[in-house]
């Protein structure tokens, strides 16, 4: 690598960063300054210091929300990529059922999320199923929208070789979705922790199974502000790092190929 | 050289499709090929130039078998006893851009039709690296289409195409989207492959150069609605070199090609006037003379 693109790399790293210091300062020196009371808003310190002094409670509820958020994903990912296989096989399965899927897409959560709530008797049943209803839509438009985009001239190639269906749905259609698919992904991995999120919020569970949006409940009655702050700051990093690692994955399987994860540099 | 030696028509070999009356109308209406006869003979090099539009792609998928007529028939001769057939020969098929699969590498990309055929492995391995060898690949099978330039990709695709080892390679504007160096070397090396199998091609073109230095035979194609307006021989002997692309034979076939081109464009006038000129070009169609 060139010592420009090094810099380039560096910088991309750098820049974000020294944003969030200056904030961070600012925010510090503000409510230093102005003697801002900590049930406002608490310094970045007093923040830090809560997450460190809670962390058997915040953690603990932190893999509470993760699990319901990852279960949510992988349900999502399996159910979503078999739906979309069987929307591509017809146009007409396609034209049925299309509409019912962004139904449910375009339904509030929330308002969904006490009926699943009432009906299903195991509450983390009832919080992963939230949380599927809420990621699962972009991955089945996704896909469809990847087995669908077939190029012309490959599709005549395997035509023109008498390929069966099956033929090719495995060598052409699947891999020329996958694209697609972690595009969806990458949307349907912030889904499924705000559907989490949201679900645990209308079901308002306490003790054992608490998740981090309990945690934020209870702070806010409690004005335990810091606590509230620890557990935001635990789900955005939750958020980012399920958005990282879909990322990741994208990269992984296509950088051989594909435009969208290819090196800008080369 | 007299224009009657030009115009002189070779020995061919036997018969190998029938095309009698093809039309093909699009579900829009639109009436892409009206009428079409065409007879191809094995070992024929056959190039089809015209404006963009007047149907050669619709042609070659027709004959591809892509595609049915909407009228007319295509019929396929067999070797020996020149009798109808009712499979279709093994066709190679090559598309203007590679159409590689941009996931796969090059050895599996031109493996493609041998898998799908459901071939054994080992011996689908030898003829990939045959196909590879022939059109000068070696070495870059386990490339990834993208690690390729452009020449290379094309390269990639037509051995994709004659890893069956086809009786009938149809190319659509092939080199269409090459570089003028890049276009006449690949033309030399397909000759040289033409040569050396003598397999049935039948190839879009553009281009009047292109059409001399490789055919045979040139149909010249009109628009609106989509037929072969005339057929021209280029009864010049093979191996064709750069030489002959610089030869006054080459340029007297290419001036009689693009004189025919422009004839056959004067019928395309769609006013009033135009209506002798089509009747004129459609009388002197030679399509009924190679029947
Ligand atoms: N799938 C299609 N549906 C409707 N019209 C088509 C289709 N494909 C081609 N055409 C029309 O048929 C005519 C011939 O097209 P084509 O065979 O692609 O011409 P060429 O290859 O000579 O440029 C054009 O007018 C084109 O617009
Ligand atoms: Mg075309």
């Amino acid at each position: 690598m060139s010592g420009a693109a090094k810099r380039a790399r560096l910088l991309r790293v750098l820049a974000p960063l020294a944003v969030a210091i200056v904030m961070l300062a600012g925010w510090q020196a503000l409510v230093t300054a102005y003697h801002v009371p900590v049930y406002l808003v608490p310094s970045p310190l007093r923040v830090v210091h809560t997450l460190y002094a809670d962390r058997a409670l915040l953690f603990a509820s932190l893999a509470v929300t993760l699990g319901v958020a990852l279960t949510a994903l992988a349900i999502a990912i399996v159910a979503g990529v078999a739906i979309a296989l069987v929307f591509a096989q017809s146009r007409w399965i396609e034209m049925s059922f299309f509409p019912y899927a962004i139904l449910l897409q375009v339904t509030p959560i929330v308002s969904i999320a006490p009926l699943i709530i009432i009906w299903v008797h195991d509450t983390r049943t009832a919080l992963v199923m939230c949380a599927v209803v809420v990621a699962i839509f972009p991955i089945i438009s996704n896909t469809t929208l990847g087995l669908r985009s077939v190029d012309r001239g490959l599709a005549n190639l395997f035509r023109l070789s008498r390929a069966t269906r099956w033929q090719t749905l495995w060598r052409l259609r699947v891999p020329g979705a996958l694209p697609y698919f972690f595009g969806g992904l990458r949307i349907a991995s912030g889904l499924a922790l705000i559907g989490a999120v949201v679900a645990e919020f209308v079901a308002g569970t306490g003790g054992e199974g608490a998740g981090l949006a309990y945690q934020i409940l209870l702070a806010g009655i409690q004005l335990n502000i810091p606590r509230l702050f620890a557990a935001l700051l635990l789900i955005a990093a939750a958020g980012v790092a399920m958005f990282a690692a879909t990322a990741g994955l994208s990269r992984l399987a296509l950088a051989r190929w594909h435009e969208s994860e290819l090196p800008r540099d080369e | 050289m007299a224009a009657a030696d030009l115009a002189a028509e070779p020995a061919v070999g036997a018969p190998l499709i029938e095309l009698r009356g093809v039309g093909r109308t699009y579900a829009n209406g639109t009436c892409a090929l009206a009428d079409v006869d065409l007879d191809l003979r094995r070992g024929e090099f056959v190039t089809l130039v015209g404006p963009s539009g007047c149907g050669k792609s619709t042609l070659l998928n027709l004959i591809a078998g892509l595609a049915r007529p909407s009228s007319g028939r295509i019929t396929w001769r067999d070797a020996a006893a020149a009798s109808i057939r009712d499979a279709r020969p093994r066709i190679g098929f090559v598309f203007q851009s590679p159409t590689l699969m941009p996931w796969a590498r090059l050895a599996t990309n031109v493996r493609l039709p041998l898998d799908l055929a459901g071939v054994a492995r080992k011996a689908a391995d030898r003829a990939v690296a045959d196909a590879l060898a022939r059109v000068n690949l070696t070495g870059f099978a386990h490339h990834l289409p993208r690690e390729l330039s452009g020449g290379m990709q094309m390269r990639a695709s037509i051995a994709r195409a004659l890893v069956t080892d086809p009786e009938l390679l149809l190319m659509d504007e092939p080199f269409g989207a090459l570089d003028e160096f890049t276009r006449q070397r690949l033309d030399a090396e397909l000759l040289s492959l033409w040569s050396a199998q003598r397999f049935t091609v039948v190839f879009v073109t553009h281009s009047i150069q292109e059409a001399v230095f490789l055919s045979t035979r040139v149909a010249v194609m009109g628009a609106r609605p989509g037929r072969i307006l005339d057929v021209l021989y280029i009864a010049e002997p093979y191996p064709r070199d750069d030489a002959f692309r610089l030869s006054t034979t080459f340029a007297a076939h290419a001036h009689r090609l693009s004189s025919r081109i422009a004839d056959a464009g004067a019928g395309e006038l769609p006013d009033a006037a135009a209506g002798g000129g089509r009747a004129a070009a459609r009388g002197a169609r030679p399509g009924q003379a190679s029947r």
